[in-house]
């Protein structure tokens, strides 16, 4: 479960950022996580609240946003959504994507409190 | 305490032995360069012991971050790579299911590899089985205990690194932890990331771990003495993989037997800058 140190990941850099703005408290973290990031949300859900006890985290929530996987065909350079990352071209066939969005895994920002 | 082997310092969570060492030392477990954040210096009051839901909407401040969820493990492994380059270092990272023969591979690439210098990173959850073998092999040899890992990271393949002192010039082979989920996301610096299947295994998994196929650049197909035993259709695994990733390169062999291994020492030779 890699989840487990990607949570980790989150929370360091949520808490590094609180401390150098000087928060009280961190209300809510909001992270992008790609469709083909390659991580379970429930399972970042399941770590979330181990990660954060006794720290400037406890209590917030894990605001996960997906963000939806999109290619561009490199031989007819149409764009499109495909369910899976290797699904043929709809309009050509080719299997050969260049990857736009989708493989994000990125914490966006923090919301605080001051005491 | 460290609760993985109970040494009494802040731990990492994982421990690095040395089977060259007879009382297996953790020496290097709670290096003071570590950078987790303790979690109970920043306690603070909250008698209440529930969300305040309904504060954000006054108190509330965003701070906005847009930072790589995996940029510390990024920086530390583009470390890693600057460190091989300067010493002419060939590093490859060996990923692959449990039981796909990764450690025997290793045993017969050591073997087929006389007058190199070559050194292996062994990462396993528990036990210094592998690293005892590669020990035996005669080649120098750390073993990462990942405890709960189920990945190898670039922090743990940095100290591996300072411990072993490979000399320029050598192969540094990195059998990452049998699992073909976790590793594909973490960057340990390698030049090249090789898959392990064997052909015990189904056709079908390129489909199911696309992760995997789709960051490595070498496939080895192990076990290739079985095939009259096992209805693995090499062609049709090819054509899944290739769906995967275009540019995956294959090479089928038997640890077993030693046949096929040709290609991929040329393969190694070939790449050692």
């Amino acid at each position: 479960m890699h989840e487990f140190s990607i949570v980790q990941s989150i929370a360091e850099i949520a808490l590094e950022t609180a401390r150098n703005n000087g928060a009280g408290q961190i209300s809510s973290v909001e992270v992008e996580v790609g469709q083909s990031a390659g991580v379970v949300r429930d399972a970042m859900e399941f770590a979330w609240e181990a990660a954060g006890r006794g720290t400037l985290l406890e209590g917030a929530s894990l605001v996960l946003k997906e963000i939806p996987l999109v290619v561009r065909c490199r031989n007819c350079q149409k764009t499109f959504h495909p369910d899976e990352l290797f699904d043929p071209c709809p309009a050509c066939g080719d299997i050969n994507p260049e990857i736009i969005s989708g493989k994000e895994l990125r914490v966006v920002a923090i919301e605080v409190k001051y005491k | 305490m460290c609760d993985h082997c109970g040494c009494g310092g802040e731990g990492t969570g994982y421990s690095l032995i040395n089977p060259a060492e007879s009382d297996h030392k953790h020496e290097h477990t709670h290096s003071d360069s570590h950078t987790h954040e303790h979690p109970h210096e920043h306690h603070h009051e909250h008698p209440h012991g529930h969300q305040h839901t309904h504060e954000h909407t006054f108190t509330g401040n965003r701070i906005l971050i847009e930072t790589d969820v995996l940029q510390k493990n990024n920086l530390l492994a583009q470390r890693n790579k600057g460190y091989f380059e300067a010493k002419n270092i060939l590093a490859l990272n060996l990923v692959s299911s449990p039981g796909s023969g990764k450690t025997t591979v290793l045993e017969l690439t050591l073997a087929n590899l006389p007058g190199q210098r070559v050194y292996v990173v062994e990462g396993d959850q528990q036990t210094t089985l592998d690293a005892d073998r590669i020990h035996a092999a005669g080649a120098p040899v750390i073993q990462i205990n990942t405890g709960n890992g189920c990945h190898l990271d670039a922090e743990m393949i940095s100290k591996a690194v300072r411990t072993l002192n490979p000399d320029n010039d050598s192969l540094l082979l990195i059998e990452n932890v049998g699992n073909l989920v976790c590793p594909a996301l973490f960057d340990l610096g390698e030049q090249y990331r090789v898959v392990i299947m064997s052909v015990t295994e189904g056709e079908d998994k390129p489909l199911k771990y696309p992760n995997m196929f789709q960051s490595a650049h070498l496939c080895l197909i192990n076990k290739t003495d079985l095939l009259p035993y096992v209805d693995f259709q090499t062609d049709k695994f090819i054509r899944y993989a290739q769906k995967i990733n275009p540019s995956l390169q294959f090479l089928q062999l038997s640890a077993k037997t030693g046949e096929g291994f040709g290609q991929w020492i040329e393969w190694i030779r070939e790449k050692q800058p």
